[in-house]
């Protein structure tokens, strides 16, 4: 394998340093950045009280730990998440199962979930704390509310856009519809519902956080709309940080769940 | 000599929005056991449509379709289908995509197992077992294809230009290779093709269709003097030029 011709080392070299260059760059594009807002901040640039810095916003973070305060709110955040993600995956694709299953049921109900879907859903939580009282259950609906309708959509179109032949196969193997289902339609759509799972994690953060600002006592968006209040900036961006961090974890959580479902299927 | 497949004036029409498409009308014939029947007609003819009606996934509107003399309904008689294309189902291995009938039916067991194994082996395709389908060339995928019907024992075969979507040489070859692997199980087979040399080369009988709304034009019966009668023997022999102009003809005359 050592045996690369002279083409194929120069090609590899070039491609290694193409990422080099890529990672390097992004690390310094980070280290930059902060340390100028660092320096603006110190220098009186830019006003501290107001946009903070870096090291303000570390030190906030390690208070936090240390009284073990942020542990609480990036737990109830995170817990809040998962719990709508989960709900919405399994939910929007029964749903979309069922709109497939009846075509009449979806036509009769086209036009609903186009105006669910289309609705701003942060108008949508005021109504939901009146209706279910400022608490978790109310957030977790609220993450839901943002990501679902649009889930549904995007598994149905995919369900009904697999290949006609593959479900006329089923039925000359004297197969019924639920067969073209669970061996056509559902195994066929796994990419589609993984990608639809990576905008749905995003989509329930953003409820999530919409959700925690109206009716929560607890987690980030909580900290970031009380922080606001009381001017304590070092806390209104120490909580969007965690929020990215979260973010990109989450999303890194499914693209491996997508890897392992590519070597699997 | 008993017939397993019998049409009687068999009529059907594609219903639209904008209006109704007759594309069969009065289509009678039968089909005797062991015989390789092909149909041949110019595309759009309604010959797939022909298919989906005996396999019973369409309802003819008027006339009846009996297998050993029963009903669709009531036939016991198993019926396999050979699609135009062999949409193996790239999720699985090429062995779970044979057993794909099996399972739908409830049949998979260790002897059925065994079947499959031992099919995959006689076809050459033992060593792509565990393979994704698109490890495969296209011979070979179809190959697969037709074990996953033949699995399931047919007693009557039904193909959709199940060689069309393979490039020329690949296509004489599998047309070749399957045309004898069914020719050998004693299988009865209505091939639909509109390659008039495919189905000279492969049927002991043509039945030549009309444009749509298709009928029956001529009920040509192929025979061929040679001690070896394969499709690429047929291809050789000189008969072989008569009955493609013979076909020709009649497709010319009424289109």
């Amino acid at each position: 394998m050592n045996e690369f011709s002279k083409g194929q080392q120069l090609y590899l070299r070039r491609l290694r340093r193409h990422h080099r260059i890529v990672i390097v760059s992004r690390i310094l594009i980070l280290i930059f950045f902060l340390l100028l807002w660092e320096i603006a901040a110190n220098t009186g640039l830019i006003d501290s009280f107001i946009f903070s810095s870096p090291s303000r916003v570390a030190e906030c973070f390690w208070e936090m730990v240390i009284d073990k305060t942020i542990f609480l709110h990036i737990g109830v955040t995170l817990y809040e998440i998962i719990v709508s993600f989960l709900l919405v995956t399994f939910f929007s694709i029964l749903i979309a199962v069922i709109l497939w299953y009846s075509r009449k049921l979806s036509e009769i109900l086209d036009p609903y979930l186009v105006v669910l879907n289309s609705l701003p859903k942060s108008a949508l939580a005021p109504l939901l704390i009146v209706w279910l009282g400022a608490n978790e259950t109310t957030i977790i609906v609220a993450g839901m509310s943002v990501a679902i309708f649009g889930s549904i959509l995007n598994l149905y179109t995919s369900f009904t856009s697999i290949d006609e032949e593959k479900i006329k196969l089923i039925y000359t193997l004297r197969g019924t519809k639920r067969h073209v289902l669970s061996k056509v339609i559902l195994p066929g759509s796994i990419p589609v519902i993984i990608s639809n799972m990576k905008v749905n994690i995003g989509l329930c953060l953003v409820g999530v956080v919409i959700g925690e600002f109206l009716a929560a006592r607890n987690g980030l968006g909580y900290l970031i709309i009380y922080s606001s209040q009381v001017f304590k900036l070092d806390w209104l961006l120490m909580s969007i940080v965690i929020l990215c961090i979260i973010a990109m974890v989450l999303y890194q959580g499914i693209a491996l769940l997508e890897k392992w479902c590519r070597k699997k299927f | 000599m008993d017939a397993i497949l019998k049409l009687s004036k068999i009529n059907y029409a594609y219903h639209s929005y904008k209006g109704e498409t007759k594309a069969l009308s009065d289509i009678s014939f039968s089909v005797s056991s062991g015989e390789f029947t092909a149909i041949v007609g110019p595309s759009g003819c309604g010959k797939s449509t022909l298919l989906s009606l005996i396999a019973g996934l369409l309802k003819p509107e008027k006339g009846e379709i009996t297998l050993c003399g029963k009903t669709l309904d009531e036939s016991t008689v198993n019926v396999g289908y050979m699609l135009q294309h062999d949409h193996l189902f790239e999720w699985r291995s090429v062995y779970r995509n044979i057993l794909l009938g099996l399972e739908i039916q409830h049949k998979v067991n260790a002897q059925t197992r065994k079947k499959a194994d031992a099919l995959l082996e006689q076809y050459g395709l033992k060593n792509f077992r565990n393979a994704k389908p698109s490890d495969l060339s296209g011979g070979m995928r179809q190959r697969a294809a037709l074990i996953r019907t033949l699995i399931l024992e047919p007693e009557l075969l039904l193909l959709d230009e199940p060689f069309s979507a393979l490039d020329y040489q690949t296509r004489l070859s599998v047309s070749d290779d399957i045309g004898q692997i069914i020719r050998s199980s004693g299988k009865t087979a209505l091939l639909v093709t509109h390659d008039l040399s495919e189905a000279v080369s492969l049927a002991d009988r043509i039945i030549i269709l009309s444009r749509r709304p298709a009928t029956i034009v001529k009920i040509l019966p192929v025979t061929f003097a040679l001690e070896k009668d394969t499709p690429m023997e047929r291809r050789n022999a000189p008969e072989f030029k008569n009955y493609f102009n013979i076909i020709w003809k009649e497709l010319k005359t009424y289109e």
